[in-house]
């Protein structure tokens, strides 16, 4: 039998009950959709994830006051919680370790900041100018701290987008305009790009102040929050993190590695961490929708098993004028592929739209890969042989005579 | 030439053990009309499907145009039905719902005929079948039970076989149409000189046939020549 024929066949035997077929058709394509959408949601979660991290600058190392977690050591005191880290240890990073491109040091604390009327509680930063490049953030209007102001403990301040706003209130030319923070005033003389972002915290609402200013009148100590690394090699992150370890320790003149009075984050480490966890989300959201796609694999099995049953007199008369066994079962598995493959078409572009919908209405990044679409397509057609399978062999094993006399 | 040499067919059940056919013997020649006829449960349906090659006998030897297809498998029976035989039945077992030709082609489908090929073969198969070329394009249940069994008539005719064999082809017609069907395969065995062999209970059909072969409880009683064959011309 030739395929365009066992094609017509299939067909004529498809539009015969359409009904029956457009239901059996219809738990397919929820199936696909599903997975697909559910697919999709998980990746644009995973996406999303991974550039947030990825904005806060590129190939970082963070390190932090605070024990690092050790072996039989239950209590791990939080990070910036301890003051173990100063401006010198950073400038000493820099100086002592040739993979370093560039270091960041900062300070922060919440703070209550008013300007003419309004106020609002947002995280004050002390930085250098090195900040910029490290933290990859971009000026929208003014200019950041000098190195200049830094020097003079100047009292200038450069804000988020978010802060002007709750400052200033929008439209207003915010450079020039006086902030107070812990009865300082200090002058705004920039703004920086949004960078949008949720999950860790929104990177637009903050203020960026000179770190030697925050150190005098702010927090009226030497010491910093965060040191951010910026290492110059991707592939060398692991190398230049255990330098840094050990020229802290160094400095820190601590001699067990278990005992180091900071932590370092790797930013590869992060993003490892998050990537595994929204895989496994992805994974889950999948397995759930792969429920229901079984669910319509079980309603082709049905319909067949119905359509063997109903159709076994033209089983008969098919094999009586010389039609092979083969020939029987390939036309009832190529009927059983055409229906998931028909769902599995349809079931791509519901599942397409399900997550348009999200992305337009709901805000929910989504992202449809190829891979997905194909998983999606291989499965259906998978479903199609596994289900229809049972089904064909069973008609293909009737009896010509008993068939012919079936009533 | 169709030989049939001591066949016997007996079917068995957990319990009883039923002979079906035992020890049949006959001849048919090439452009024979043959009428088989008995009651029912005489083994006349037994008999027609090991002569349709749906079935194979427990014993004995059947040779269908010099081969003997009494031992053979599934798919080999359904490749000598393809090419040898082509069935008429009393229930016409078209396929609802689909067009006078596509019935017709059905059996050349299977032997992967070109679809140019297949319906102009399947015009001639109904033309020859007596069919009005008005109606190939009709679905086949808007047709009449007589048209219908010349469709199938047809669909018998439309791979050339060696043997035509009709089980009871008018029993599902009332008289004057199932003449009509009968005067199609006499046509048939009288102007295309092809071999016919019809199963029946009724003498009125046999009697159509230029020869009967009387069969009761799985025996040949009586194998004759009808020396006063019905012949119809409407």
């Amino acid at each position: 039998m030739k395929l365009s024929d066992l094609l017509r066949e299939t067909y004529s035997a498809i539009s015969m009950n359409k009904v029956r077929s457009g239901l059996t058709i219809l738990g397919i394509v929820i199936g696909i959709g599903s997975v697909v959408a559910m697919i999709s949601i998980g990746q644009g979660a995973q996406g999303e994830i991974e550039a947030n991290i990825e904005s806060i600058g590129s190939n970082l190392i963070m390190i932090m006051p605070g024990m690092q977690a050790g072996v039989g050591t239950q209590v791990r005191s939080g990070w910036g919680a301890a003051q173990t880290l100063t401006q010198e240890d950073a400038e000493a990073i820099l100086e002592n370790i040739s993979l370093v491109a560039a270091v960041s040091p900062e300070i922060s604390k919440r703070y209550q900041v008013t300007a003419k009327g309004t106020n609002t509680n947002t995280s004050v930063i002390g930085v250098t100018s090195s900040y910029p490049a490290v933290k990859n953030r971009e000026l929208e209007i003014g200019s950041f701290i000098s190195d200049q102001q830094l020097k003079n403990l100047s009292k200038v301040a450069v804000l988020g987008p978010t802060t002007r706003d709750d400052l200033f209130g929008e439209g207003v030319y915010p450079l020039g305009q006086k902030i107070r923070i812990n009865k300082v005033d200090f002058i705004v003389i920039g703004v920086v790009k949004s960078k949008g972002g949720t999950g860790f915290g929104s990177q637009d609402d903050m203020i960026f102040i000179p770190l030697s200013t925050a150190q005098r009148f702010l927090s009226g100590d030497k010491y910093v929050t965060t040191i951010n690394a910026q290492i110059k090699d991707q592939n060398l992150m692991t190398l230049a993190q255990q330098q840094i370890t050990f020229l802290l320790l160094e400095r820190h003149n601590i001699f067990d590695p278990q005992m180091a009075d900071f932590s370092i984050l790797n930013q590869s480490d992060i993003v490892e961490a998050a990537s595994s966890v929204t895989n496994t989300f992805t994974i889950l959201l999948a397995a759930i929708a792969g429920i229901s796609l079984i669910v319509g694999g079980i309603g082709i099995m049905n319909m067949m098993l119905t359509t063997v049953t109903e159709r076994t007199r033209e089983i008969g008369l098919r094999k009586s004028v010389g039609a092979k066994n083969k020939d029987i079962s390939s036309q009832f598995l190529t009927e059983a592929i055409i229906l998931t493959f028909i769902g599995g078409v349809i079931g791509v572009i519901l599942g397409w739209l399900i997550s348009f919908v999200m992305t337009k209405f709901f805000d929910i990044t989504t992202v449809i890969s190829v891979f997905s679409i194909l998983l999606a397509f291989s499965v259906s057609a998978a479903i199609g042989i596994i289900f229809g399978y049972y089904p064909a062999h069973r008609a293909s094993l009737l009896n010509p005579i008993e068939a012919l006399r079936y009533e | 030439m169709i030989e049939l040499l001591n066949i016997t067919k007996i079917y068995k059940t957990v319990s009883v053990e039923t002979k079906a056919l035992k020890n049949v013997s006959f001849n048919v020649k090439d452009g024979e009309f043959i009428a088989i006829m008995g009651p029912s449960g005489s083994g006349k349906s037994t008999l027609m499907h090991i002569l349709g090659c749906l079935d194979v006998p427990t014993s004995g030897k059947y040779l269908l145009d010099g081969r003997d297809v009494s031992q053979l498998f599934d798919d080999e029976l359904a490749e000598v039905r393809k090419n040898k035989i082509g069935f008429v039945f009393q229930s016409f077992n078209l396929l609802p719902r689909a067009t006078v030709i596509r019935n017709v082609v059905l059996p050349l489908v299977y032997s992967n005929v070109p679809k140019i090929e297949r319906e102009k073969r399947a015009k001639e198969a109904l033309f020859n079948a007596g069919l009005e070329e008005s109606h190939f394009n009709h679905l086949s249940n808007q047709l009449s039970g007589g048209q219908m069994q010349r469709v199938a008539i047809a669909r018998a005719l439309v791979n050339n076989p060696f043997l035509i064999l009709a089980d009871e082809p008018t029993g599902n017609l009332d008289s004057k149409t199932g003449e009509i069907v009968l005067e199609a395969f006499q046509k048939l065995n009288f102007k295309q000189k092809r071999t016919v062999i019809i199963i029946t209970h009724e003498f009125y059909v046999a009697e159509h046939a230029r020869r009967i072969i009387h069969i009761r409880d799985g025996s040949i009683i009586k194998d004759e020549i009808n020396h006063h064959q019905r012949i119809i011309k409407l």
